[in-house]
């Protein structure tokens, strides 16, 4: 298999000898993965994979109309290359006008670790983890189920104008989940490089939530007071995050869009000091800090490639405060260009998750959500279900495990409502997990929370 | 009893691009490699996934992207214990390091591994080849003529009064196989799927608010004669129907939430058929094996055999040889031969869907063929064989179900969906709510959500449409495993009845 680099330099020699198209953009992608997965104190289903992806971004420009072809493909046998090239320089002649036609992002030439290898990963990653699990978790008296993954990605991105830029994503979590008695409970946390997962720490917190299940209280639906933990707040603002696209509110299609036209940017949702941010930099959750994409969508734009990503706050101390806009669409609107790095932060308040069950005269307090959908788009109405822990809080402490609950609620209007924000902490979302790891938030506390059925799973 | 909609007939060939690539050579060399180094068993899976993306906003592209994904796969059984590994080098000697890989990961992991893997015989299949049925290769249409007819389709829409904005998508995918395990089977296998969607948007300025209505067309294991004018899905009577509803909708009374009767058109109640039957009747799921994450089933095998799922009315099938089924197959990723069995007779739990190593775990000699891997990089799971309601005997229609409600609600198409772990709690939404009354349709209602218990509800069911309200729906994007991985299937019924349904008003749930 030929180097990264090398099919970045082919691909682009190739584009300039066929010559039918303007500019080339070439992204190669280098993967390698391993997981870990557990079911009933037994290991199930585990590996390792390589992969590559190769994706040549054609554009043809005709006066001010651009013409955008895009093609990918995992093949790495390099005589590959001149197919895929032509097959790109192909498509984006026959194309339709790019909505999002912009001038291409300038180069200085290649960074200093261009040339460097590709790190990779592999199962032996896991060896504290696998090994914590063997001497503690798989021979205890609970069942355990759960997942471990790392992923290495690094990303190669070149154009014909001299673009050149490099990053290297680590991508890790574990998660656990232990049944005891027909209790369930769960903890999970995210990692980059598995030499910082506390796994003794977490059977530990484990077992202490399946010890609150040894009370076991019915409680029938309603609005409860209910204090959502870091993973269950990620879960609900990440779709939040996923719905703030420029063009779409101005345009009146999202629940960001305001009455009277044009966005909510500017309204205050809460007077809680609550900034909701991404960061490429942000400590512990670094991440690619220029656009890389191999498509168009409303909120990235192919013309963008090698754009550098800054921190974005897409709420500052409790006001809207912006919106996506690739450079298109932010000419377009008059708004800022605002492109959203892969991680998603708030901050929050000083007192612990502990500190805010302790100051609950009674109330619900969460573990994680799950199936998270949504019902209506016009007030970003979710619904979902609580899943392993719904805990009793009375008098300042937890008394007993509570069924689990269907809710319907919308985190808009839950930062509206929201009365406390605890202290920030990473956190592994459970139902984003998949998409996003990269995660800082904290506890709130809503005084209302709309559990609007019971359901019966344990 | 005869399971409604099945036979395929094979009209193709295996594209010859796929066919040139050294099957037997990889084959070969993991295989032996696999042997050599300790494994018991080993497969080899060479998959190859061919998408085409395209999505316009407005009559306007806004991306069209061919991707393809190659890679080989290895898998093997050391000492009891799985082990697996793949690579996206199409090599004899890649192939070979692959396998020794998987062996190495497999005897690095037997120590945690309290469950000794055993698979379930099969015949052996050498040389086989499985062709899906399509007309027209969406592959050998090309961008622009995609772009064109969405374009084309988007304008009708947004000609129309009331309609502010369209999206258009299309996803069209081929997907290529060969499998060859140490037993002697190798199969391969080459199925195409498509699907379109088109959605109209309708914005209240003033009032800061839209509502949205989405073409019911569902997605299917056929080509591009899905789009290529109205032999398959009549474009030209939904698309001008499309403004008249959404208009309507937006004008329409609010639900007033309380158990309602409720007839469920095919293309909504494919989806809880989906969720509340397909995933609750997965063996995997039952003994645990997604516990912590895709969840688990109130099913359990302690029931089988024994439960009641529904009413007497309910039959439910599960089958890989559906005509134009998205999990259609000649053959699962384990080499076993596509089936069909039930999972519900008679409102019974009677059947679990099963691979190769659940169905000796069961104490069932044989697998029903549900093993599938989405990528050549993921391993092969139990994943879902197209799951369907079967039709009444009487061939009663959705006007005589109507007929037999005096106030109720009318569901067409499916929109939000949400089911807890176990598969008891689901809540769902749909595309067009029509109020019913006696006997016959009066307008529409909008906010609606229906949410009950799954056996509750299928309980409830009081009859089912014949064999002329069968319809298959269906989705491309299944979610289940860690890492996770994405299946298509399709799931046909009737339209059917059901008596006083937990009917919620989502305006009242959202707290306005």
């Amino acid at each position: 298999m030929i180097s990264a680099q090398q099919v970045v330099d082919a691909a682009l020699a190739e584009a300039k000898r066929l010559g039918k198209a303007d500019e080339t953009i070439v992204l190669v992608t280098d993967r390698a993965d391993a997981s870990l997965r557990w079911a009933n104190n037994s290991m199930t289903t585990n590996g390792e994979s390589v992969t590559r992806h190769t994706t040549v971004i054609s554009i043809v420009r005709r006066g001010e109309q651009a013409h955008v072809g895009s093609v990918r493909s995992s093949e790495v046998d390099p005589a590959t290359i001149p197919d895929l090239v032509g097959k790109s320089q192909a498509a984006a002649l026959a194309a339709p006008q790019a909505r999002d036609a912009a001038p291409l992002v300038s180069g200085d030439g290649a960074p200093e670790d261009w040339d460097d290898p590709v790190p990779g990963t592999g199962a032996e990653v896991f060896g504290e983890v696998a090994s914590a699990l063997a001497a503690r978790g798989f021979r205890g008296a609970d069942q355990l189920f759960g997942f471990a993954r790392h992923e290495v990605e690094t990303t190669f991105l070149a154009s014909s104008n001299g673009l050149r830029r490099r990053y290297t994503q680590p991508t890790g979590s574990v998660e656990i989940n232990g049944k005891r008695d027909g209790a369930s409970a769960w903890v999970g946390t995210s990692t980059a490089d598995f030499d910082d997962v506390p796994v003794d720490s977490m059977l530990e917190q484990l077992s202490t939530r399946l010890g609150w299940a040894q009370r076991s209280v019915e409680l029938p639906p309603g609005r409860y007071e209910t204090i959502l933990p870091p993973s269950a707040v990620s879960d609900l603002l990440i779709y939040l995050w996923w719905t703030m696209e420029g063009r779409a509110a101005q345009e009146g299609r999202t629940a960001l869009s305001a009455p009277g036209g044009g966005t909510r940017v500017g309204e205050r949702l809460t007077e809680l000091p609550l900034t909701l941010y991404s960061d490429p930099f942000a400590d512990r959750l670094a991440c690619t800090p220029f656009a890389a994409a191999s498509r168009s969508t409303e909120t990235v734009s192919v013309f963008d490639n090698g754009l550098d990503i800054a921190r974005v706050d897409w709420i500052r101390d409790g006001v809207i405060n912006a919106l996506a806009y690739p450079r298109a669409a932010a000419a377009e609107f008059g708004a800022p260009v605002t492109v959203s790095a892969d991680n998603l932060l708030m901050t929050g308040g000083t007192a612990s998750l502990a500190d805010m069950v302790a100051s609950t005269e009674r109330g619900l307090l969460l573990t994680t959500l799950w199936y998270i959908r949504e019902v209506d788009p016009a007030v970003l109405l979710l619904t979902g279900l609580t899943r392993d822990g719904v805990y009793l809080i009375e008098d300042g402490r937890v008394t007993a495990a509570v069924n689990n609950f269907r809710f319907n609620e919308s985190p808009l209007d839950l930062l509206t409502r929201a009365t406390e924000a605890g202290a920030a902490d990473y956190t592994l979302p459970r139902e984003w997990g998949d998409y996003v790891t990269r995660v800082r938030m904290p506890p709130l506390r809503i005084p209302d929370f709309h559990m609007s059925s019971v359901s019966q799973a344990q | 009893m005869p399971h409604y909609g099945r036979g395929v007939t094979a009209q193709r060939q295996v594209d010859s691009d796929f066919l040139e690539l050294p099957r037997r050579e990889l084959a070969d060399a993991a295989l032996s490699a696999a042997k050599a180094a300790g494994a018991s068993h080993a497969d080899l899976r060479i998959h190859a996934i061919t998408t085409e993306t395209v999505q316009m906003r407005d009559g306007a592209l806004e991306s069209a992207v061919v991707n393809r994904e190659i890679g080989l796969a290895v898998r093997v059984i050391v000492d009891g214990t799985w082990g697996f590994a793949s690579h996206a080098e199409l090599h004899p000697d890649v192939a070979a390091a692959t396998a020794r890989r998987a062996v190495r990961v497999a005897q690095t992991l037997k120590p945690l591994n309290a469950e000794r893997i055993e698979l379930a015989p099969e015949p052996v299949y050498p040389d086989a080849t499985w062709v899906s049925d399509y007309r027209i290769d969406p592959f050998e249409v090309g961008s622009a003529d995609k772009i064109e007819v969405l374009g084309e389709y988007s304008g009708r829409l947004l000609a129309a009064d009331g309609v502010d904005h369209v999206s258009a998508g299309l996803n069209a995918v081929k997907e290529q196989t060969f499998y060859a395990d140490t037993f002697g089977s190798s199969i391969t296998q080459q199925r195409v799927r498509i699907m379109p969607v088109l959605q109209a948007v309708t914005v209240d300025a003033a009032a800061g608010t839209f509502d949205t209505m989405r073409t019911l067309a569902p997605p299917t294991a056929r080509g591009w004669e899905v789009l290529a004018g109205d032999d398959v899905w009549n474009w030209s009577d939904e698309l001008a129907q499309i403004p008249t509803l959404l208009a309507e909708k937006v004008k329409a009374p609010s639900v007033t939430p309380r158990p309602t009767d409720l007839v469920i058109d095919p293309t909504n109640l494919w989806l809880t058929i989906h969720e509340s039957i397909g995933h609750a009747t997965e063996y995997d799921r039952a003994i645990g094996y997604e516990a912590a994450y895709a969840g688990t089933s109130f099913a359990t095998p302690d029931k089988l055999g024994k439960m009641r799922y529904g009413s007497p009315v309910m039959n439910v099938t599960a089958d890989r040889t559906v005509e134009y089924g998205l999990a259609t197959v000649g053959y699962d990723d384990e080499g076993v031969a596509a089936q069909s069995w039930d999972l519900v007779r008679d409102g019974i739990f009677v059947g679990y869907q099963l691979d190769r190593v659940f169905a000796p775990r069961l104490g069932v000699a044989r697998s029903n063929g549900c093993s599938y891997a989405d990528s050549p990089h993921h391993v092969p799971i139990q994943r879902m064989a197209n799951v369907s309601l079967q039709p009444g005997t009487e061939d009663l229609t959705t006007d005589d179900l109507i007929a037999r409600v005096e106030d109720g609600i009318y569901i067409v198409g499916d929109k939000s969906w949400s089911i807890d772990m176990q598969r008891y709690n689901f809540q769902f939404t749909g595309q067009r709510f029509f109020r019913i009354r006696n006997g016959r349709l009066d307008g529409q209602l909008r906010d609606v959500a229906y949410q009950a218990t799954t056996t509750d509800f299928w309980g409830s069911m009081e009859a089912v449409g014949g064999p002329s309200t069968w319809r298959l729906g269906g989705a491309f994007n299944c979610g289940k495993a860690q890492p996770g991985q994405v299946a298509a299937v399709s799931h046909g019924c009737p339209s059917a009845l059901f008596r006083g349904v937990n009917v919620l008003n989502t305006q009242t749930e959202a707290g306005r």
